[in-house]
């Protein structure tokens, strides 16, 4: 019986020093945490519209009014896109600013779950990337039900989906680490300084216009040359064309953001772990 | 069988009473943690305190540690380390089996879902899943005693229910070791007992650690306690010792004497406390007599006047009173200074310490003519510690 039982041992060394048992335990918990990841997203997903009125309509109202906005500036001549876009301005917008909500959702999902399990957190011992999890899973649910609005949008606007629609996934599951990988590496900083939550959206709101959604890619000129450093670009673009042109919408740079990503993704994995102690021993104070 | 579950040593936490430099030291601990430093721990930075230092004990299978001390003492610091939230800045915490925590009922119930969505989340929460849930579920009910309102969103529950939902939920756990922080404060008799019987049966085959600052549920339920104060451990041994040593922590405090409340038109110019007339003290073993002994003068204003004496304990509860005026005394007064002597023949208070108030009422009992808080303090010492107040001595039959 004193074989079977468990032990843990608390020090205060630095679970770095032993890598071995640190990925050991990352990987136990993450196991472990699938049961309490799902419940919390069910949790969060039936209270997210319980008390309001519009319910799920809530979902679809934001794409809708931005898309709204951008083809009114661009009717009324105030942006200058014309006739460049290879689908129809309104699901060109549209189809972009889905995918870049997909980003940014990301982006912000994992303090903002932090945030809201703190009294969880300081209370009780559970797997912690359950909640990183669920957050992730939210946000992939806001993402299917937007989906649902390009259905009526392409009919309308007779855009027909190239059979490359099927490697679009990819470029889903890319743009959604790469968000959730920069998220996962703010949470330490960002829950010891709100200052983080206070930039976040200033910082969005630039990113978004240096990243070609409400217009195509410029071919030249300064704009270009910021875009080709910005790495949400090549995700958006290929995630666009592989949804409404077809296949050889990759670049190289689409494969290496996403790659890179996976892997600070990781980096981030373990610095969530290791901070976690320490955000609640700093919360508390 | 008595394995050691629980076991600390010598482990040091410090606290840092500045928000801002608090956040920085944050920001440093996480850049040690990055690159595999361990912290600097010897000394205490800018702003910081020992929170726990160098406290050391184990708990066995079937043991239950009481643990007490005055607010801030670092009771709680420590049960979150020991359930593995925060780390110790110094020392080792070894912890074997599953550990199960009854620390602030219900965190992670989502107010607008209902008691049974609720149910399954805390349970997912404490690492079940969801078959084991299902067969839990009306144990669950029935402990929780909330009918009806198990459909309806737990932002209309009373705090007591809300309390009564999160202790049946945990108390479904088998945990090896058992954290238990002041929890059964809420929550009416009734359940308060069952919930003790609860924590009884886990203990018999678990370690518990259990916080809390009523004695009376700490000398039932220890087995053995630790006097935390300021973040030492000042005493570890059984719960009647403990407790002694707990009050003793609250002596220092000046007496108020000189200083009544009330109008001033009567003083008291003298008061004593004795067992033995000519020796005044301030420790009465249980069942002892107590004597009162006291010089009042009253204004002339006054031909009659009363006295009430009331005895608190260190929870400043009133739990037992002697009344002139109930006692059917007549205290007749010239305005002289007058030598008044009451004697209880047995001092049947539950061990523990105590104070003495005294007011002097005008003939109606309304008026407060000199009110004296904490006119005296005193101990009372016996081979036990009760749960509650009035220890009546019986006369016992057996046929």
């Amino acid at each position: 019986m004193a074989e079977s039982l468990f032990e843990v041992t608390y020090t205060p060394d630095s679970r770095l020093r032993h890598p071995l048992r640190l990925f050991r335990q990352m990987f136990r918990d993450l196991w472990k945490s699938r049961g309490l990841a799902w419940r919390l997203l069910v949790r969060d997903i039936s209270a997210q519209y319980r008390q309001t009125a519009l319910g799920l309509l809530w979902a679809f109202l934001p794409p809708i009014a931005t898309t709204a906005a951008f083809v009114l500036l661009n009717k009324g001549k105030v942006l200058n896109i014309g006739e460049g876009t290879n689908i129809p301005y309104p699901a060109f917008v549209m189809l972009g600013m889905i995918f870049w909500e997909l980003f940014k959702e990301a982006l912000n999902a994992p303090i903002n779950s932090v945030i809201k399990a703190k009294s969880m957190l300081s209370k009780i011992n559970f797997p912690h990337e359950a909640i990183i999890l669920s957050g992730i899973g939210q946000v992939l649910f806001n993402f299917s039900i937007k989906l649902l609005l390009l259905i009526p949008v392409f009919w309308w606007f007779k855009v027909s989906v190239a059979s490359s629609v099927l490697l679009a996934p990819v470029a889903v599951l890319f743009l959604l680490l790469f968000g959730s990988m920069l998220g996962v590496l703010l949470v330490p900083f960002g829950m010891l300084f709100h200052d983080f939550s206070k930039i976040l959206p200033m910082i969005t709101m630039l990113w978004m216009l240096i990243t070609p959604i409400v217009y195509p890619p410029p071919k030249e000129g300064v704009l270009s040359k910021i875009i080709s450093f910005n790495p949400v670009s090549p995700l958006i673009v290929t995630a666009k064309n592989w949804v409404v042109s077809g296949f050889g919408a990759d670049s190289l740079a689409f494969w290496v953001v996403g790659s890179v990503s996976l892997l600070l993704l990781f980096l981030g994995w373990i610095s969530y772990k290791l901070s976690i102690p320490i955000i609640i021993e700093r919360m508390q104070a | 069988m008595s394995e050691i579950l629980i076991s600390v040593e010598n482990i040091n936490k410090k606290f840092c009473r500045d928000l801002k430099r608090s956040l920085w030291y944050g920001i440093k601990d996480l850049s040690y943690e990055f690159i595999g430093l361990n912290k600097i721990n010897g000394h205490l930075r800018k702003h910081e305190f020992w929170s726990l230092k160098n406290v050391s004990f184990e708990v066995k299978r079937g043991e239950c540690l009481g643990l007490i001390g005055p607010n801030g003492a670092g009771k709680s610091t420590l049960l979150k380390m020991l359930h593995g939230l925060i780390k110790p800045d110094a020392g080792k915490i070894i912890m074997r089996g599953r550990v199960g925590a009854l620390i602030e009922l219900g965190a992670g119930f989502n107010p607008i879902l209902t008691g049974r969505e609720n149910i399954y989340i805390n349970g997912a929460v404490l690492g079940f899943s969801k078959k084991e849930m299902d067969k839990k579920l009306d144990d669950i009910i029935d402990f929780a005693e909330i009918g009806d309102f198990i459909n309806a969103p737990v932002q209309s529950y009373s705090s007591g229910m809300k309390v009564r939902l999160g202790f049946a939920i945990a108390a479904q756990m088998n945990p090896d070791i058992l954290l238990i922080d002041e929890i059964l404060a809420v929550g009416d008799v009734g359940f308060r007992a069952k919930c003790y019987n609860a924590i009884h049966k886990l203990n018999m085959n678990a370690a518990v650690i259990f916080v809390s600052h009523s004695m009376p549920s700490i000398a039932r339920i220890s087995s053995k306690c630790m006097v935390l104060n300021k973040g030492r451990s000042i005493f570890q041994g059984t719960a009647d010792n403990a407790i002694q040593q707990y009050y003793s922590l609250f002596e220092e405090e000046k007496l108020d004497i000189q200083y009544p409340a009330g109008s001033g038109e009567a003083l008291i110019e003298r008061m004593e406390i004795y067992a033995i007339e000519g020796h005044e003290n301030e420790i009465f073993r249980f069942g002892d007599s107590m004597t009162i002994s006291c010089d009042i003068k009253v204004s002339p204003k006054y031909k009659t006047f009363l006295i009430s004496i009331t005895f608190m304990n260190q929870e400043m509860q009133l739990i037992a009173q002697c009344h002139s005026g109930y006692n059917k005394v007549v205290l007749e007064n010239d305005g002289h200074s007058k030598k008044i002597q009451i004697t209880i023949p047995k001092l049947i208070l539950n061990p523990g310490t105590y104070a003495i108030n005294v007011i002097i009422f005008d003939e109606t009992n309304q008026k407060y003519l000199g009110w004296y808080l904490k006119a005296k303090k005193f101990k009372v010492v016996g081979e036990f510690v009760g749960g509650a107040h009035i220890q009546l001595l019986g006369a016992w039959n057996v046929m």
